[in-house]
Formats: C-alpha cells, structure tokens, sequence
C-alpha cells in the first residue's frame, strides 16, 4: 500500500454536467460528463497546496478504462464501475439515467471506482491508468494503440460457454461458486429491501394525511383544537422525515451493489484461469497425439485407429522418403509443443500464484468493507427509530392536551 | 331461538377483565361508583333447518336494588340487540343511543362468519351494552333489564307483548307527515348549531376512518415485505465466515423489528380502528336525534298553526298544544343534556385513542432501537478487538 497512487494523489470526481454532442454516426446524443480533478499530496512541511488539475471524462471511458484494465491484468479482480442504468429501484426512483438523484449517485461511484483503483497495489502503477487521470486529448488513441482488445479472448464473452477441464483446480472452483452465490444472495437481498423501502415509504406518507384533516376538524372543536391542529403538524413532520431516511439508505444499497459487481469481477478471475487451465490441457493433449503419430510412423504399428492408417492401408503405403519427411515435420511439432507446453505451464503457475495473492486481498477488503456497511445500515435505523420516538412522543403530547 | 341442532364452541371465549372494562369507560362515573357490569363473550353458533345464528353470552354483574339476583348469564342473539335499541329509541327519541355493530360488513374484507367477523362484533357489543349501563337514564330502562335478566322464553314472550305493528307504522306515518312539514323553521339555535358540527364532524370522521384502514393496510404490507428480508441474511452467511456473524446479527434485528411491526398492526386493529368506526355509526345516530327532535318540533308547530287558523274548540287545542310545548321542552332538553355528554365523552374517547397510537408507535420505535444498539454494540466491541490484534506485531 506504501507506494499506491492514492497516497500521492488526491482524486475526485467532483461535478456532473450534461452534455450534447455527435456520436459515431453523426447523430445528435445527450450524455453527461464527469470532471475529475487531481492534486498531488503534499508533505506537511512544505505548506503549499499543490494546484488542481482537471479534466472531463464521460462513462464510457471510464468503461473503455476497465474493459483495458481486466485485459490487461486477468489475474487481478478488478474494482467494479456503478451500474450503467438504474437497476433494484422503488417507485419513488426513477429509473432515468438523466434523472439527478442518479447522476449524483454515479458520480460517488465512480469516483469510489478511481479510489479503488489508486489504491490496489498493481494496478495504481499502471501507466494508462495514470494518463486517464491526467491527460485530457489522445488518452483514446493510447489505450486503443496497446492493442489490448486483440489480447481480450472471445471465447470469454460467452458468458454460459462451460470449457470442459479434466482437473479443475478445486480452489477456483470453489471460488466461482462462491461468487455464483454471493451474487444471487445480492440481488436478492437489494429486491427484497426496494419492496421493503417502497413499503416503508407507504406507511409514512399515509400518516400525512392526519395532518389536513386534523386541521380541518379542529376548525370545529373548541377544546380538542390546539391539541388537534399541533398534532397534525407532526404528523406531517413525520410523513416527510422518510425521505431522507430513505435517500441515506440509498447509498447503503449502492456499497452492496459495489460488491454485487464484484462477484463478476471474482467471477471473471476464475473463468479466466478456467480458459487458461483448458487451452493448458488442450496443447497437452495435442503434444501427446503427435508424440503418438511419430511413434506409430517410425515403427510402422498403428495402435490406434486413424482415417489416414486406413486410407494408406486401401490406398498403398507410403514410401520410406514420405515417411520420413512426415517424421521429420512430427518432430520439430513436437519440439515446438515442448516448448510452448512448459511455457504454458509456467504461465498458468504464475497466473495462479499471483490471482491468489490478489484474491486474498480481496477477501480481506470485502470482509472489511461489508462488516462497515452492515454496521452503517444499523446506525441508520437507530437514527431513524430515534426520530420516530420524536415524532410521536411530540404527538402523544399534544393528543393528551385534547 | 330454542331447537338447537348443533351447538359450537369458539376459541375466542375469554372473557373480559374489570379492569380493561375501567379503561374501555372513562366516563363521568368514577368506576368505584359503578354498579352495574356486563360483559359479552363466548359466542356459540347454532344450526337448525331453517338458519345459522350466533349466539353470545351476556354475564351481568350488579348491586342494584332493582335487580333481583346480583349475577345473570344469559344467551343472545344479534336480532335481541336490533330489538334493545329499537327500544330504547322508542322510548328516548331524542336520546343518543350508543351504536350497534352493522348487520354485514359490505366491503367483503371479512366473511359472515369468520372468526375476525364475530369477534369485532363481539367486543361491538360488549361496548354497546356498557354504553347503555354508563348512561344516566338508559341505565334504568326496563326493556335493558329485562334484556339482561330474562331467560330465552321470558324475552320471546315479553318482545311479543309492545305495541303492535300497526301502531309502529302508525308512528312511522305521523313522522313521515311531521317531517315534510319541517320543524325547523322554529328550531333553536343551539339545534342548528349541533346539526352544523355534524355535518363537519361526519366528514372528518369518515376521512379519518378511512385514513386508519390505510395506514392498516400499509404496515400490512411492510410487514409481509419485512418477513422476507431477515433470513436473506441467514441465508448469505452461510456462504461467508468472517462477516457471518454480523449477517446472523442483522437477520436478528430484522426479524425483531418484524415482530413489533405485527404488534403495532394489531393495537391499530384492536384500538383505534373499532372507535373510529364507532363513532362513524355514531354521526349518523345524531343525525337521526337531531331529524326527531325536529319532527317533535315540526308536530307543534303544525298545531300552533292549526290553532291560528280555529275559531272554535280553542281551548282543546290549547290543552293539546300545552302537552306538545311540553313535549318539545323535554325533548330539547333531553337532548343538550345528552349532547353534552356525548361530546364530553367523545372528546375522551379520541384523546385515549390517539394517545394510545402514539404509545403503540413509541413502544414500537423503542424496541427496534434498543434491538439495534445491542447490535451495533456487539459489533463495535469486536472491531476494537480487531484494533487490538492488528497493532500486535
């Protein structure tokens, strides 16, 4: 952590502004734009405050920024962007992009999403990274001139393709599984608290009621009025306080839907090293298919059955030159497979040694932050239970004076 | 009433403590001053070839001389009360008698004889029958004691002998032919007055009413969401370790503050919903004392104008208008007594009522927080041990 850009860097993404422009097809577009300013992190001794810089970015590159990112490090689980649209919302939420409860929210996240990153250990380091938040023009052509989308393999965008490994290594599939689930239980979890939030929403703003109609019934009382009237103000005081205890809750299920994100990044790591595992087993496979051939062609046995064993046997054998030739070829196959082989093998060791390392950090940082969110969620219903004690004892008050 | 096929027993037979009743009644009476105590519980039904009724047990309780015995257990049935009130309004015109539950409830919320359906009516009844006992004149009628006090047959039997069809319906033609003449030309100030707030007092109550059911309804369905939630996090922390605890932790205040909502739920049921309905059933009984006290009105005033235009028979007239002017005073009268009352006891009713809601929520409130603090307690103590291992070397 010493050396990791957020110690150096203060970031943030501080406004949002909407934008016109012309997309790739010259057509007239609306998106929002999102300003991230940086200043260096000055010693205590020196005093000064370094100068802002600033520059716009909008999301699809901060998309294009982690789509470079997971190609780039497929062993590391890479920090999540905040949801593209609206998703889990309750009926008071709009489901619109444009919509500024929204807008504001993704904005913390992404800028939660630059920390992260600043803070990870390898990938603060990153050059590409850095220029992201530092250099405003031809930040585009330098991603796109690493050539990472060509290393990106497409068989992984295939996301229920299942690749038949022999020996899966039992702790990555133990971890699929467990990003399976934790995603499952996630968005279950944030269904069920919309419904309960929309609900909840209900029960105060039907109290408001009271207020109106316990005014206009104190219009005719002579002793219960006062009593009447001020009870209905809190009645109105309480259908209003839901709001914000709603907008709070908010960002409560925003920290799940970080780590909602983060199961697919988990998710990614291990399918990841699933691929590598069965290309791995693929070459093995191969290279020992050709060490057959070569065998079967130089002592002329045919051990197991093959089309060209029996169109030679049909057709007449081939001539000791050809046989040799193919021997020949077989062979330099076969040393080039060697090679590639180990090579593999090397790369496949060190993917799992390091993914393991960063899965370990991982775990550490999501026990941690989840532990912080629960602990969040349960101030934020003791604040709101506090006040509802508020509220009615206020009430109960003005109901005794009637 | 006698040929009983099948008789069946309701779980719900409690019956009802003295000292609910005291709070139930916070009338002018001092409870200590009471002597007169009836509760309405055990509701039986009964099947015979033509219909199915319910019966209830009435049990009364009293010190009066009047009475013959101090401890009566009768049966009753729904159409004895209809009986009892029909009587007394007969007999008081122009008193507010306390409101019957309705025959069947429109709104399909709850079935004809379901047990919801028969214990709202129960307690219904059981107020109606204490509101009748705390009333200053209601309480000394004779058909309420014999409603009391009488065995099956001696009611059938004692019902049979009022005044007959064809005087009712005389009575009903009479009031029928005063109310088109008015009445309300002379009517006090003090009546208009009272037939002013009713109509506001209607409005508002009914809205509130309505407004109670929502908020019902609305913590219903919180509820049946919140049941829900909890075991999802159960269900997650079995997948996890280190935060499996702080997930069990919050599915278990989840599941508390669940309980409390139900609770709260059920003092709306218990407490607030049947006195705002009571009272809904009431404006329209005011209403009807106000139209009677009018049509007596109407009555004399029909034949002091009669009188005006008679050149003979003066003086008959004036012995009969005399009765009319007397019955007009007691009548008025009757009634701003009875108003008065009423209104006393209403104001009562709404400020124990609310207060009462005010306690539900407070209780409620307080309970969730405390669950919470003992959560985020446990919580904080184990970070401060995690503080504590990681400045360890």
């Amino acid at each position: 952590m010493e050396d990791c850009l957020a110690r150096k860097m203060e970031i943030t993404v501080s406004e949002a502004e909407k934008r016109t422009g012309r997309n790739a097809v010259n057509m007239q577009e609306t998106y929002t734009a999102y300003l991230i300013e940086t200043r260096a992190v000055e010693s205590q001794s020196e005093g000064q405050c370094a100068p802002v810089d600033s520059l716009w970015r909008r999301y699809s590159e901060f998309e294009l920024l982690r789509n470079y990112l997971s190609v780039t490090y497929p062993h590391i689980v890479v920090p999540p962007l905040p949801e593209k649209r609206a998703d889990f919302v309750w009926h008071k939420l709009s489901a619109d992009n444009m919509d500024p409860d929204f807008v504001e929210r993704r904005r913390i996240g992404l800028e939660n999403f630059l920390l992260r990153v600043a803070s990870h250990p390898v990938l603060c380091q990153d050059k590409i990274f850095y220029s992201f938040l530092t250099q405003e023009g031809g930040w585009k052509e330098m991603v796109n001139e690493t050539g990472f989308q060509l290393k990106a393999d497409s068989r992984l965008k295939a996301l229920n393709a299942t690749f038949r490994v022999k020996n899966p290594d039992k702790r990555f599939t133990e971890l699929k599984h467990y990003s399976d689930e934790l995603q499952s239980v996630i968005s279950h979890l944030l269904r069920v608290r919309a419904r309960v939030a929309d609900r909840l929403y209900g029960v105060y703003k039907v109290h408001g009621n009271y207020g109106r109609v316990f005014s206009e019934w104190s219009a005719i009382e002579k002793e219960m009025g006062d009593g009447l009237q001020s009870a209905g103000h809190h009645m109105d005081v309480y259908a209003a306080s839901i709001d914000d205890i709603l907008e709070e809750e908010e960002h409560y299920a925003d920290q799940l839907k970080e780590y909602l994100f983060y199961a697919e990044a988990l998710r990614a790591v291990c399918r990841k090293h699933e691929l590598m595992q069965y290309d791995l087993e693929m070459a093995a496979q191969d290279l020992t298919s050709k060490k057959q051939q070569c065998e079967e062609l130089a002592t002329g046995t045919v051990r197991t059955f093959s089309l060209k064993g029996m169109t030679s046997k049909l057709f007449g054998q081939e001539t000791p030159e050809q046989r040799e030739a193919k021997i020949k070829v077989l062979e330099e196959q076969i040393q080039e497979g060697e090679e590639q082989l180990k090579s593999k093998n090397l790369e496949s060791r060190d993917f799992v040694k390091s993914a393991w390392t960063d899965i370990e950090r991982f775990k550490e940082q999501k026990n941690h932050d989840l532990k912080e969110a629960l602990i969040s969620y349960a101030v934020m219903q003791i604040s709101m239970c506090k006040k509802g004690i508020q509220v009615w004892t206020n009430a109960k008050e003005c109901f005794s004076k009637m | 009433d006698t040929s009983l096929a099948e008789v069946n027993s309701f779980s719900s037979s409690m019956p009802i403590s003295p000292s609910s009743m005291i709070n139930q009644y916070k009338f002018e009476d001092e409870p200590e001053l009471r002597d007169l105590f009836i509760t309405v519980d055990d509701p039986e039904s009964h099947i015979t070839a033509i219909e199915t009724f319910i019966t209830y047990r009435v049990v009364t309780k009293t010190s009066r001389g009047e009475f013959d015995s101090s401890e009566y257990e009768v049966r009753r049935r729904y159409q004895d009360f209809l009986w009892l009130k029909s009587k007394l309004e007969e007999a008081h015109p122009t008193l507010i008698i306390p409101p019957l539950p309705e025959k069947f409830i429109m709104k399909g919320m709850v079935e004809r004889f379901s047990d919801e359906f028969i214990e709202t009516r129960r307690k219904a009844l059981h107020k109606f029958l204490n509101r009748i006992a705390d009333h200053p004149t209601l309480t000394f009628n004779e058909d309420f004691k014999i409603f009391l006090t009488a065995q099956a047959w001696e009611l059938s039997s004692h019902k049979k002998q009022g005044p007959g069809l064809l005087s009712r319906m005389g009575q009903t033609v009479r009031a029928v032919a005063s109310s088109v003449r008015g009445g309300v030309k002379n009517r006090p100030e003090m009546f208009t007055e009272m037939n002013d707030y009713m109509e506001t007092f209607s409005q508002k109550i009914n809205v509130l009413d309505k407004i109670a059911h929502r908020i019902y309804k609305e913590e219903r369905e919180y509820f049946n969401e919140m049941k829900e939630y909890g075991p999802i996090h159960t269900l997650w922390s079995a997948s996890e370790e280190d935060i499996a605890d702080s997930l069990k932790g919050v599915a278990s205040c989840i599941d508390k503050c669940c309980k409390a909502t139900e609770k709260r739920m059920a003092g709306l049921l218990e407490n607030l919903l049947p006195i705002l309905h009571e009272y809904v059933l009431y404006t329209e009984i005011l209403m009807g004392v106000l139209k009677r006290r009018d049509q007596i009105q109407g009555e004399l005033d029909s034949k002091v104008d009669a009188l005006a235009n008679k050149k003979t028979e003066k003086d008959l007239f004036s012995e009969e208008i005399g009765k009319l002017e007397d019955k007009v005073e007691c009548a008025n009268n009757a009634l701003k007594a009875d108003w008065d009352r009423w209104k006393q006891n209403m104001q009562c009713d709404m400020r124990s009522t609310f207060t009462n809601v005010a306690d539900s929520n407070l209780h409620y409130y307080e309970e969730c927080l405390a669950t919470w603090e003992s959560f985020l307690a446990s919580q904080t103590v184990d970070l401060h041990v995690e503080e504590d291992s990681e400045d360890r070397p």
